[in-house]
């Protein structure tokens, strides 16, 4: 018996390094911590009802926003652990396999898990209180495709300490994939964990699309948008578009792998390069998927801290919207040296190149709202003008890239590398941060502290030249992507010297951030007024933080800009507060099953990621149980009665 | 008053709920694009027969054909249901949704009966990439039709417990939706694959 337990958690646990160990003591002492407190403080039936069985979208984004820090870090230590291992030639800090399963994790969590859900938790607190609505179209589906995000994540990264992590790249191409070369079960947490939080985006993108062309405040048609809404509604169109896609692909890998199948295989007659197809016609709209609503963000920062209408407004709208329809004939650019022959290549590289000039269009714009503008250097300007640089940079060598026959001298060199972390970081990152920032008093009552915040956009924006800037250099020094370790003799210690202490100030970056948010949680600047910026959209016409049914009277909003137009016209002398009848507001009730349901997805997951079949019988059971059960509930709704509108806004400080 | 607070609610409930059915246009989008995604992998592979049979030697027309007329009688039948649903007609949704039912699990009976037969002669899902492409693609529309069939028990119960309100005309008016939307697909299937694959 003994015997069979070792044997067992031999193979299930991941055992033999110490760093594992370690983070093994971590885990659990961390865990144990968390119940402690909760217990302590008699918090369990606080986070029941306030959190997880929310259906507020403003928590849910909060929820959104915390899970993707916490995976940012995570993703950030393991580029730290590479970048570690490559500062100097010859070094055993990581071994091949565990180098492989790092680069691995940080290429999947950064994305799927860290990117995609700080984008939800920006859609989410920003979205329905810029048009002036008072929840998201399915506030149910929004809870559930917040805990499907989660447990998928969580998923992903138990592979970190149970059965061993996935390690064949972030997008897990066969035949590398495949049973015969990865046998364990890295893939199928690879597979399962991001089809769970996959469904839950595909929802999240019917959602906010939903909302956005149905849920507008009175008044305001859709060229009157804020610009971020716009982003969010052409990022949608790309994810309803275009993840049911990925989710196919990666069924069909687990079912190679589970089932025996041939889709993908070297033997059977599979054809891997179909994968690769499928996976990049995810996998390239999927970051103009993220790209889109950081425009979005700039737009939006660019224009209040310049107090100035957006330059080209039309233009902006139009430049998103050819965006998001170039971005589905791009794809095969990522395998220009498959050898689909010379009119393929050349469409793609010409859909690729024609990318540029619709981006292009949006810097200028950019910049020429800045012009004459009374620029306020205030963080998310900082960061908007961070991006400005860094991406026209990461932009100018995605033509590069983009240009056939050179492909065959950058494919998958440390160029490529240094071109999409320019694109990623400099565009994504730095605009999600920008956001974060922006709309912080919005969700918190309280502003950032700038001396801190300053301090680490200096550490991220420095550390981000000296990281990549060099990798580009490397690229043409014969560097690939996915070495782990190489020899003094090719002469690319100096430089990969360099990057790994580029790597190191953006880490520290990363610290003054998380230093900055404690302190200002105790000091940072109230936000009374609920319009900290003076800004220029709806979501700054109500109070900070938002009351739970954001707006106690709909807003009538038939101009751009429009809480900038309202400021104008209560400044007029003649201007006279229109009295308004309050009315009962109709709001959803809170509910437990999509935590539930989206546990029992995550107990199928492991099922299927162990293919243990009476676990995934449970799992699925649990699911279908689940559905049953919301559908036969009929009793999801409630009022706000009028009595407590009026105490909740006059306890803001509002006369209504 | 009263009355005027419920008018006002039912006002605020029929709009949520005709959020739920644009909802659901968009919902199928995305379902057609699964679809689309193994068809498309289908037609990359259906030469690939590897050692196995192709599909002219595995396909039986007169079972599919079956299968193809039952499905086409269950989409009327579910339409039938649609209209007495429109004429208020509680018993007579109720019949119509049974006869769809009882339609859609002869065709998913004949589906597996087929599947059997196939795996018994040596055709499985690992003989070949065709196959594998065959037995997904064919097997996630025979799963959308069984998951259709448990969705529409459900909806049968909750008629009897709620009786004919704007929810269960929602409800109603989706599921009519997604089974004429798994008619669509079955339409291609059998063109594309059993059709197109015996010629």
């Amino acid at each position: 018996m003994w015997e069979k337990i070792k044997d067992f958690s031999s193979g299930f646990f991941v055992t033999g390094e110490p760093m594992i160990y370690g983070a093994d003591v971590a885990i659990v002492l961390v865990s144990l911590a968390i119940v402690y407190v909760l217990t302590r403080y008699k918090k369990w039936g606080w986070l029941w009802r306030e959190w997880l069985t929310t259906v507020d979208h403003k928590k849910i984004g909060i929820m959104y926003i915390i899970a993707a820090l916490l995976m940012l870090f995570r993703g950030g230590v393991d580029a730290l652990l590479m970048r570690t291992q490559l500062a100097l030639p010859n070094q055993h800090f990581l071994d091949s396999n565990h180098y492989n399963e790092i680069f691995t994790t940080h290429g999947t969590i950064m994305i799927l898990f860290m990117a995609m859900p700080l984008m939800f938790g920006l859609f989410n607190i920003a979205v329905p209180l810029q048009i002036g609505a008072r929840d998201v179209a399915y506030p149910f589906l929004n809870a559930v495709s917040f805990w499907m995000f989660f447990f998928g994540a969580l998923l992903f990264n138990l592979s970190f300490v149970i059965g061993g992590s996935p390690n064949a790249g972030w997008l897990s191409y066969p035949p590398l994939s495949e049973i015969p070369y990865s046998s364990g079960p890295g893939q199928n947490f690879y597979v399962w964990g991001i089809n769970i939080s996959g469904i839950g985006s595909t929802a999240t993108g019917i959602n906010f699309l939903v909302t956005i062309l149905k849920m507008r405040a009175p008044g305001m048609k859709l060229m009157k948008m804020p610009l971020f809404t716009w982003s969010v509604l052409a990022s949608c169109i790309l994810i309803i578009f275009t993840f049911p896609v990925f989710t196919a692909t990666l069924a069909m890998l687990y079912i190679d792998r589970f089932l025996g199948g041939h889709f993908f295989t070297m033997t059977g007659a599979g054809n891997p390069m179909m994968y690769i197809n499928l996976i990049w016609m995810w996998g390239h709209p999927e970051v103009y998927i993220v790209v889109l609503p950081a425009f979005g963000i700039f737009s939006e920062v660019v224009a209040t801290f310049s107090k100035k209408k957006i330059f080209g407004y039309k233009s902006m709208v139009f430049s998103l919207i050819l965006i998001s329809v170039i971005s589905y004939f791009t794809w095969a650019h990522h395998f220009f040296t498959m050898g689909a022959g010379a009119d393929v290549n050349t469409f793609f590289a010409i859909a690729t190149m024609a990318i540029a000039i619709p981006t292009g269009v949006k810097i200028f714009n950019w910049l020429f709202t800045m012009y004459k503008g009374r620029i306020e250097f205030s963080q998310p300007m900082l960061w908007t003008i961070g991006f400005i640089v860094c991406f026209v940079i990461g932009g100018a060598t995605g033509v590069m890239l983009s240009i056939a026959p050179a492909d065959y001298q950058y494919h998958n060199s440390y160029f490529l590398i240094a071109h999409f972390h320019n694109t990623l970081i400099g565009g994504v990152v730095f605009a999600y941060l920008a956001g974060l920032i922006y709309w912080w008093p919005k969700m918190f009552g309280f502003k950032l502290n700038d001396r801190l915040g300053k301090w680490a956009f200096w550490f991220w924006n420095i550390g981000f030249y000296v990281c990549f800037l060099p990798q580009y250099a490397l690229g043409f020094m014969g560097m690939t992507r996915r070495l782990y370790t190489y020899g003094w003799d090719r002469g690319w210690a100096p430089l990969n010297f360099v990057s790994t202490i580029g790597a190191f100030l953006m880490g520290i970056g990363f610290i003054f951030q998380a230093v900055q948010i404690i302190y200002s949680i105790k000091h940072g600047e109230k936000d009374t007024t609920g319009d900290p910026w003076n800004g220029r959209t709806l979501e700054w016409s109500i109070p900070s933080p938002a009351p739970h049914y954001n707006f106690a009277v709909v807003p009538y909003a038939p101009e751009q800009d429009a809480w900038w137009e309202m400021k104008k016209k209560m400044q007029d002398p003649d201007y006279k507060k229109e009295k308004v009848e309050l009315e009962p507001i109709h709001m959803p009730k809170n509910t437990g099953i999509p935590f539930i349901m989206s546990f029992f997805w995550f107990i199928a997951g492991f099922g299927f990621t162990f293919e243990w079949v009476w676990m995934i019988v449970v799992g699925l059971i649990g699911v279908a149980a689940t559905m049953f059960a919301r559908s036969f509930q009929y009793d999801d709704d409630y009022y706000i009665p009028v009595e407590e509108i009026k105490e909740t806004e006059s306890a803001m400080g509002r006369v209504v | 008053m009263m009355s005027a607070i419920t008018s006002q609610h039912d006002h605020h409930v029929e709009e949520l709920e005709s959020l739920k059915v644009t909802g659901f246009w968009i919902f199928l989008v995305t379902d057609c694009l699964i679809f689309g995604t193994l068809f498309a992998t289908y037609a990359v592979l259906v030469n690939h027969i590897a050692n196995g049979p192709s599909g002219k030697e595995i396909f039986e027309l007169s079972g599919v054909t079956w299968e193809t007329f039952i499905l086409l009688t269950s989409s009327f039948t579910s339409g039938l249901a649609m209209l007495a649903m429109h004429k208020g007609n509680k018993k007579q949704i109720i019949n119509w949704l049974i006869v769809t039912i009882l339609l859609g699990m002869s065709f998913v009976g004949l589906e597996v009966r087929e599947f059997a037969q196939m795996v018994d002669e040596g055709a499985t899902i690992s003989t070949s990439a065709f196959l594998t492409a065959f037995f997904t693609l064919v097997g996630t529309h025979g799963l959308h039709v069984s998951l259709g069939i448990l969705w529409m028990i459900g909806l049968i119960i909750q008629l009897f417990q709620r009786g004919l309100n704007v929810k269960t005309k929602r409800k109603l008016t989706v599921i009519g939706l997604y089974w004429h939307f798994l008619d669509v697909v079955w339409i291609f299937i059998f063109t594309i694959v059993y059709l197109m694959g015996v010629m």
